[in-house]
């Protein structure tokens, strides 16, 4: 095995590209589950932003319209997770699954004729001054606009649920739907906010993956992305900063392992290939024989406002 | 102003009645989404629904596939069903399925070329254990350490995926198929062969399973101390525990039970209709198993039926495809679209509609 094959500012560099998608949709999902809604539809929402963000960029020339697509697409459709869930009062694990069907099927039925396209993708930002630091440079400050919007995203949720008031209602709907209700707080209109921002948020995570991280289409692309979001949420405690440390340690652990493949390692390649997903489990595992701390106390429990 | 009520209990009628309204909605808004691929729409409803059933050239073929493809899905989807009903989601049905077909399938390439009666029915046992194994492995994690079942079983999935790529590439590949991936046929091997019994009706040994599954989980339901155990645990968990109702059991039980009737569609699906070993012979039964579970209302005899219909747009979605050219994925669309509309009218089962405004009181 060659491990001088791998150069470690590009390690890291890819590393910050193969989280951004995950990161996306864990931040998303961690808001709408802070507003006590558990949306188990996270990989339908990115796999229906990920062919909606490359069928828009294809065809009008512009990856960033093609994220503002994607945004507006996943959103739209978590509303009927939103609808279902929030005014019909269904159940929220079943409608999750539900729309991780719906987004699969949907994405495939759109997808097909942008089978093995190329897409125009995002330029990488020559950030000045910063970017010409030797190895930092490289590593930290040579990316995509995505890149930096995540993160900056990260800054942006956490201030807002600490911070401002709106944020602190939210937080008030997720921990107790009841006390907030009596307070005189619109608790549905609040969540389906909150829904519909996760579902903007999961859109752009796709559309990541198809017009950055990939950069193409394939039918089941995401191939769980999704499910390690919800993971990550947990993993994170429910809080904006470990999101981003959980996100990155995955993108850390997807990139190594793809480095390694490539590298010749003498572990067998299917051992390689399912190590994302085993150690997902993992870590759920740790956090969960420690106990979970920080899951809001309505998480999951339907809202309705007579009883 | 429209405002929900909710029932005391909820309405027998409506249970029975928003499936059928479910896939009549689904009809109309499966149609227009035809009509908007530029298919007529009310010729390709008929052709999914209907021809394959009646159309006096295609029946005679697909009338048997109906079995074929209802016993893996009622299969999957009764196992479902038990933890669903004490709220316990196992959604990595697909990965047991996967485990099971290669168990089964090792057991039975284990044995080749000898003959014995016994080698199917080991065969059966062997992808039963292995479906049973793998959602062992959410349910231990989840009674010892809390871990939620939902996330583990799904990334299960994808190893299981992974596994299921190597053995047909290695482990199990065929030593006389020219370097190709996938393991001997079965249909070559007699001894370990998932025949059909009586011939040209697609009953095999798995849709004999799947009524006797049927069967089985409806006395259990109904007439055993474990199957009132497992309502109780859904629908009043803390009265369970008081009750001296183990959770522990009963996540082991329903975890178990559903990963060992995936485990053993899988054997039934590789040694029978998919022949053999491949990359990629699921198609993702354990997936729409769940949509099927809940058009069953969780209730066995209603998973019976709605694993026939669940088949019937399969087979119509294929059909649809040869005649009209719809796209595949717009039948995956579709019975995606059946749950999202039974989760929604399921709201006039639990709650009365009132239109009016609220007394003050």
């Amino acid at each position: 095995m060659d491990l001088s094959s791998i150069n470690p500012a590009l390690l890291i560099a890819s590393i910050m590209i193969s989280a951004t998608p995950i990161l996306l949709a864990a931040l998303g999902e961690m808001v709408v589950e802070k507003a006590g809604v558990l949306n188990l539809g996270v990989e339908g929402m990115m796999i229906t932003g990920a062919v909606v963000g490359f069928a828009t960029a294809v065809s009008t020339g512009s990856p960033t319209l093609g994220f503002m697509a994607a945004a507006l697409a996943s959103a739209v459709l978590s509303l009927s997770f939103g609808l279902l869930t929030q005014v019909m009062l269904s159940n929220q694990v079943a409608t999750g699954l539900g729309l991780t069907l719906v987004g699969l099927g949907l994405s495939s039925l759109i997808g097909k004729p942008y089978e093995g396209m190329k897409s125009p993708t995002l330029p990488k930002l020559d950030i000045p001054l910063l970017g010409d630091i030797p190895v930092l440079g490289r590593m930290l400050f040579s990316h995509d606009a995505m890149v930096y919007i995540s993160l900056l995203l990260v800054l942006a949720v956490w201030a807002f649920l600490k911070y401002t008031r709106a944020g602190l209602i939210l937080r008030a709907v997720g921990e107790s739907h009841d006390a907030a209700h009596a307070l005189g707080y619109k608790v549905v209109r609040i969540r389906l906010m909150a829904i519909f921002f996760g579902g903007a948020c999961a859109g752009l995570g796709g559309a990541y993956l198809s017009l950055v991280r990939v950069p193409q289409w394939t039918e089941g692309m995401t191939s769980g992305a999704g499910w390690i979001a919800l993971a990550i949420v947990v993993f994170a405690s429910w809080r904006a900063g470990r999101v981003l440390i959980g996100a990155y340690l995955f993108g850390g652990v997807t990139v190594l392992q793809l480095n390694l493949q490539a590298a010749g390692a003498r572990v067998p390649v299917e051992i390689l290939s399912m190590s994302p997903y085993l150690i997902t489990i993992l870590v759920l595992v740790i956090i969960s024989a420690r106990g979970v701390h920080g899951a809001p106390a309505s998480l999951g429990r339907p809202f309705h406002a007579s009883s | 102003m429209i405002r929900l009520e909710r029932r005391p209990q909820p309405s027998r009628l409506w249970t029975g009645l928003t499936p059928l309204l479910a896939v009549l909605l689904t009809m109309v808004v499966g149609g227009m989404m035809f009509a908007l691929l530029g298919k007529p729409p009310l010729e390709a409803i008929r052709i999914i629904f209907w021809d394959p059933l009646f159309h006096p050239q295609f029946a005679a073929y697909s009338r048997p596939q109906l079995l074929v493809k209802a016993s893996p899905l009622i299969l999957i989807a009764i196992g479902l069903s038990l933890g669903f009903r004490a709220g316990i989601w196992n959604i990595g049905a697909e990965g047991q399925y996967i485990m099971g077909a290669i168990c089964g399938a090792g057991m039975g390439l284990a044995f080749y070329p000898t003959t014995s009666p016994l080698i199917f029915p080991a065969m059966v046992l062997a992808g039963a254990l292995g479906g049973w194994a793998w959602a062992m492995i959410p349910a231990v994690l989840k009674v010892r350490f809390g871990t939620n079942e939902i996330l583990v079983s799904l990334m299960l999935v994808y190893v299981a995926e992974a596994l299921l790529a190597s053995v047909s590439q290695k482990l199990l590949r065929n030593p006389e198929g020219m370097g190709f991936p996938g393991s001997r046929n079965f249909q070559q091997y007699p001894a370990a062969a998932n025949t059909e019994i009586i011939v040209g009706t697609g009953m095999h040994w798995g849709v004999v399973a799947a009524f006797v599954a049927v069967i089985f989980t409806h006395v259990l339901m109904t007439r055993h101390i474990q199957g009132f155990n497992i309502r109780l645990t859904g629908e009043a968990p803390r009265a369970a525990r008081f009750s001296g109702v183990s959770p522990a059991r009963i996540i082991i039980l329903c975890l178990g039970f559903g990963g060992a009737l995936a485990g053993a569609a899988g054997l039934f699906e590789v040694s029978g209709p998919a022949g053999q070993i491949t990359i990629d012979f699921n198609s993702g039964y354990g997936f729409t198993a769940i949509i099927v579970a809940f058009l069953g209302r969780l209730h066995p005899v209603g998973i019976l039926l709605a694993g026939l219909l669940m088949a019937l747009t399969y087979i119509g979605g294929e059909l649809a495809q040869l005649m009209l050219g719809l796209p595949g994925a717009s039948i995956q669309l579709f019975q995606g679209m059946l749950l999202f509309f039974l989760l929604a009218t399921d709201v006039f089962t639990n709650f009365r509609i009132r239109v009016g405004t609220t007394k003050v009181a």
